[in-house]
């Protein structure tokens, strides 16, 4: 990072990205849940040229035994890339990187599951990238949050994640293969939406102070975007169609989404929630 | 790998079913179940295709680099067919190098496409002796419902047929396509209580006695066939199933591999 030198004009004068984006605006993001048989839980991310596929297996027997935890459930996590997700092929299995990778995906997710239900067992969350474009570990855990949620697996929340970082000294959201190559830092954010606490960081490259704060109020602000976008994945694949739906249960629903509306409404007004705000958190 | 532990109940059933030439998922015992194909999957692939043959999900994806020949084979290009059972396609599969499983996988899906002569190596040849277009087909099972060896085997087929060699990226001339000659087409059966059958399924899989791959040509000729598990087949059972796997065949490339080639 910061390393490389381009002709590539990462900002052009009207201040948009080399794919037409403006610097806060996401790629497109599409999010499907349950989508394999096999796995007990499962989610598919196509996040502009990313293809991510997450299954979760368990809770189940834990291999190895001595990971066993006689107190709590662990979390597995193993992320891996298909060799042509890649333009040069990648040699199959585990390389650094990938287990690094692994590693804090497997304890940001340890922080929403309710581990303490579950003694002895191994929750395995596997992380499949079959295309990739920068930003596949956060597509990675995006994915992998909406599977343990499609696996019935009881959390506290889902956890969002998105990355920011800068490039031709400004600071943009979700950097694109070229950005990464060539800009100058790069933020992975992993978020609670609910409690805004962080459960993954990483930085790499050269941030002042001030433009970190940027960086992480603009992830920050696109992970409760893509937070609605995991919802609503699970929405499509749980909600009843409204044809199938018998009257009185259909007008059940309609009063407790009054109910709701109203209550999001009396939340609105308390906005911003605590610990959103990232100027609070170097305090 | 770990076994299936399929309940007694549900082995009684599927044996009950295939006797009555029923099944569980309401086929009868010769019959497949549906293929897609979907081509281009992956852009980062040279080639690539995802199939599903009912719930079971597999991806292929083709790369190409230029590299060194065989030197028993100077004028010809490579091909390496690697499979990947990864652990998020089924709780049997576990993570770590290839199992026997695997390259048992690979090798079935590397016999018929070598074999059936599919593809033409000699035109993979950029310059005898030193340098030849050296191709990696990657087999990614993504969910496992049984009979990975067709979805495979019909995967690598498709994904190579869509592969453009990027001859002018490695500054080797113009692009082109990937030279195919052939079609190998495999069809797997099943043997469970004395009954053949056809593309079976995960749990199906788990009760039968033994299984048959047999890799067909479009001109009618046999160029592959692997026999697995601990059973046993009769002469009269291998001439069904070479019969089941030439229709089988005829069907796939009529269907879905019709136009150019």
């Amino acid at each position: 990072m910061g390393g490389m030198t381009t002709d590539l004009k990462l900002i052009d004068e009207r201040g948009l990205r080399i794919d037409g984006r403006r610097p806060d605006e996401l790629r497109p993001l599409r999010i499907e849940a349950g989508v394999l048989k096999r796995a007990d839980g499962s989610a598919y991310v196509e996040w502009g040229e990313n293809k991510v596929l997450a299954a979760v297996y368990g809770p189940r027997e834990c291999h190895p035994r001595h990971l066993q935890n006689p107190a709590r459930a662990i979390v597995q996590c193993n992320y891996n890339m298909a060799s042509f997700s890649v333009s040069d092929r990648k040699r199959p299995g585990p390389d650094r990187r990938s287990q690094e990778i692994s590693k804090i995906i497997s304890e940001a997710l340890e922080h929403v599951v309710f581990t303490h239900f579950f003694p002895r067992t191994s929750i395995d969350v596997y992380i499949e990238v079959l295309q990739a474009n920068a930003g596949t570990r956060c597509a990675g855990l995006t994915a992998a949050s909406v599977a343990l949620a499609d696996a019935g697996v009881p959390m506290k929340d889902m956890i969002a994640s998105c990355a920011a970082g800068k490039v031709a000294d400004t600071i943009v959201l979700d950097l694109r293969k070229e950005e990464d190559n060539f800009g100058q830092a790069d933020l992975p954010l992993g978020l609670v939406p609910k409690t805004g606490e962080i459960v993954l960081l990483q930085m790499d490259g050269d941030l002042s102070v001030e433009e970190f704060n940027t960086a992480l109020s603009m992830a920050t602000d696109a992970c409760y975007r893509i937070y609605e976008m995991q919802k609503e994945a699970l929405r499509n694949k749980y909600c009843v169609s409204k044809d199938a739906m018998p009257e009185a249960l259909e007008e059940t629903i309609q009063e407790i989404e009054q109910e709701r509306s109203s209550e999001t409404n009396e939340a609105n007004q308390d906005q911003p929630p605590e610990g959103n705000d990232p100027d609070q958190e170097g305090q | 790998m770990a076994t299936n532990p399929l309940s007694d109940i549900m082995r009684d059933h599927i044996c009950k079913l295939i006797s009555r030439d029923e099944r569980a998922d309401g086929r009868s015992r010769e019959e497949f179940r549906p293929l897609t194909i979907t081509t281009g999957y992956v852009s980062s692939a040279e080639g690539s295709a995802l199939v599903s043959l009912g719930d079971t999900k597999v991806l292929v994806g083709v790369k190409c680099t230029v590299g060194e020949p065989f030197p028993d084979t100077p004028d010809k290009g490579v091909l390496t067919t690697n499979a990947e059972l990864i652990p998020l396609a089924s709780e049997t599969f576990e993570s770590g190098p290839p199992g026997e499983e695997s390259i048992e996988i690979a090798r079935v899906v590397d016999r018929g496409l070598r074999e059936g002569k599919a593809v033409d190596l000699e035109k993979l040849c950029i310059k005898p002796g030193e340098e030849v277009w050296i191709n990696f087909v990657d087999i990614h099972a993504l969910d496992y419902d049984g009979n990975l060896f067709d979805a495979a085997n019909i995967a690598a087929v498709a994904a190579l047929r869509s592969t453009i060699i990027p001859a002018s990226r490695m500054e080797k001339g113009e692009d082109f396509p990937f030279p195919m000659a052939h079609l190998p087409i495999s069809a797997t059966f099943a043997k469970i209580n004395g009954h053949l059958i056809a593309d079976p399924s995960f749990d199906e899989e788990s009760v039968a006695s033994a299984r048959l791959t047999v890799v067909t040509l479009e001109n009618g000729k046999l160029c592959a066939m692997q026999k697995g598990l601990g059973g046993s087949f009769t002469r009269a059972e291998v001439e069904k199933a070479i019969n089941l796997s030439l229709k089988w065949g005829e069907k796939v490339r009529s269907e879905h591999f019709s136009g150019g080639d």
